[in-house]
């Protein structure tokens, strides 16, 4: 499958990427480059195979729950040095309601 | 003999000895790095000041009686593990000026075992990359060069180019590194030295910049086979700050480098015996198995049917981790901010990060969105997470046969910078050999055992079973015994 333009501009939106409109074509050349390579993919016969979620090679380790209780916290100045507009006890964002 | 030529062992012994006190080799390393770094590119900030503080006090630790396992040893850290009140830039504009408040597990667990740290090392750009020529601090120049050709300047190999880099270049006793598909065990192998990534869990991810969390994996670059087992004794262990952290004890790992390998079955997986490999490397691997077998080994064929999808299966968990790790850099918590006077919170975003990140991230992060994007999840994330399983079950049939396998670390010998830049996937068929075991989540460890015609290292490769380095490490160090690598780069200290 190959995407067109449209599409590439998409993603680029739903990655919060600002692409220009001269770098279009060759992200579209390279991402039809990667897809196209990793469609091989289709010719693995994976009927009735359980995905592998997370990366241990133990099938049966479970992740432990930890105890739900506040361990940490009242570090503002540590949060926000390096915030690059910091504001008071706040990150500074344009203005997003008028 | 220099200081800096010391094996890590060697400089613990003749630290023990007082032959040599850590201020001593600290200093001799940051000469090292003042003559050499302008033009190697290893490091990306040099901590001398700290280092040389941390080396007076070790020394008074020894002093007193009180040294503890890696007390003095100046290491360099990937530039990926956070350090508190060090810069820590991932290789990336985004985070130029990010000085993290708080410490990796990683690097903390070798600070607490009384490590020196000479400063943080290059790597490719959030550790995606095979050659480190993605960094945003620029390329490292490996400190090996062809015989024939030595004005041609290589790739150190990547991401952690840098780590592997300064420790070849005598820069440094040893290196944190992580992996991701090869990311310890090529550059390893491109600069000569040894690397060993252990099993996904043994070390905490805490602390290190996320790449792709299912795949990422810390471990030592060293220029010994023991060396990394001793570094990795220190970085490993449970943690509770990374809920993947394996809570089993941590062993021994350098006793196990004297174990031998008599009457251990090592397999040989026939897919790897891929067309276009070099002659060479085709013969390095057959006598890099000969020896294991003079050393009471026996080697057996066996398959891994699934190899030649590892690296498409690789290119879509990887991104998509990724798109998803990466989306925290938004120019409003830390880093870079770009913005229009104009600009909406949404215009801040995009600029940020079409400015922070370079074209490899910025690809991998499209890659990832794709795949992850409705409609196209079942088709490429759950199918990649389907034949990852089918390629860790193919481990497990081989780990029923035999106790460890041995293969080619690289498909080739260091290239030149401005080489295999044209077509993504050309690089991207760097890691051929590795990304299987980090795909399985298994202990790999490249260790040098041969030069090419051109007088460039190559190594090979050990993988071991899940949580089983210490045989790793065992038939990594008969290989070494037998393979007696003694060759040194033309660039060193």
């Amino acid at each position: 499958m190959s995407l067109d333009t449209a599409t590439i501009r998409r993603i680029a939106a739903l990655a919060r990427l600002r692409l220009e409109d001269h770098e279009v074509a060759q992200a579209q050349t390279e991402i039809n480059g990667i897809l196209g390579w990793i469609e091989q993919l289709q010719a693995v016969d994976t009927d009735g195979v359980e995905p592998m979620a997370g990366g241990s090679a133990v099938a049966l380790v479970a992740a432990p729950l930890r105890v739900d209780a506040v361990t940490d916290g009242g570090q503002a100045d540590a949060v926000l040095a390096n915030a690059p507009d910091r504001q008071g006890e706040y990150f500074g964002v344009p203005k997003v309601v008028e | 003999m220099r200081a800096t030529d010391l094996t890590l062992r060697g400089a613990l012994d003749a630290l023990d000895a007082k032959a040599i006190s850590s201020v001593e080799l600290t200093q001799a390393h940051l000469d090292g790095i003042a003559r050499l770094n302008p033009r190697l590119n290893a490091y990306i900030t040099v901590t001398g000041e700290k280092a040389l503080a941390q080396a007076a006090a070790s020394d008074a630790r020894r002093a007193k009686g009180e040294a503890r396992p890696l007390d003095g040893i100046p290491l360099a850290i990937k530039d990926l593990f956070c350090t508190a009140g060090t810069r820590t830039t991932a290789g990336s504009k985004i985070l130029h000026n990010f000085v993290p408040p708080y410490e990796s597990t990683v690097s903390q667990k070798l600070l607490d075992d009384g490590a020196v740290f000479l400063g943080k090392a290059n790597l490719d750009e959030f550790a995606m990359g095979s050659s480190n020529t993605t960094s945003a601090s620029g390329p490292v120049e490996n400190p090996w060069s062809r015989a024939n050709d030595p004005d041609t300047r290589l790739v150190p190999g990547g991401s952690s180019g840098g780590s592997a880099a300064a420790v070849a270049a005598r820069l440094a006793l040893g290196a944190t590194a992580t992996d991701t598909g090869g990311s310890i065990r090529q550059p390893a192998a491109f600069c000569g030295i040894v690397g060993m990534k252990p099993t996904y869990g043994r070390c905490s991810r805490y602390g290190i910049v996320a790449f792709a969390s299912s795949l990422d994996q810390a471990g030592p670059v060293a220029r010994t086979v023991e060396d990394c087992a001793i570094l990795l004794r220190s970085m490993a262990g449970y943690d509770a700050k990374d809920s993947t952290s394996a809570n089993l004890p941590v062993p021994d790992f350098a006793a196990a480098c004297a174990r031998g390998v008599k009457g251990l079955r090592i397999g040989v997986p026939r897919e790897f015996r891929l067309d276009g490999t070099p002659p060479e490397i085709a013969a390095l691997w057959d006598q890099g198995l000969a020896w294991l077998r003079e050393a009471g080994a026996e080697t057996v064929e066996i398959s891994l049917p699934h190899t030649k999808y590892a690296l498409p299966t690789y290119y879509i968990v990887a991104p998509a981790e990724a798109s998803s790790n990466l989306a925290r850099y938004d120019g409003v918590r830390f880093g870079l901010r770009v913005a229009e006077p104009d600009s909406d919170l949404r215009d801040l975003y995009e600029r940020t990060r079409a400015a922070g990140f370079g074209a490899e991230v910025r690809r991998r992060i499209m890659i990832g969105t794709y795949v992850l994007s409705a409609g196209y999840y079942d088709a490429y994330y759950l199918k990649a997470q389907k034949v990852r399983a089918l390629i860790r079950r193919d481990f497990e049939e081989a780990f029923s046969r035999v106790d460890a396998i041995v293969t080619p670390a690289t498909p080739s010998a260091a290239f030149g910078i401005d080489e295999k830049q044209d077509d993504p996937i050309t690089m991207y068929l760097n890691d051929v050999f590795t990304v299987t075991a980090n795909l399985a989540g298994l202990p790999g460890l490249a260790v040098p055992a041969g030069l090419d015609a051109q007088g460039l290292p190559l190594g090979l490769q050990v993988i071991g079973r899940a949580f089983d380095e210490e045989s790793v490490f065992a038939v990594g160090a008969a290989i070494e015994r037998s393979a007696a690598f003694d060759a040194l780069p033309g660039l060193r200290a």
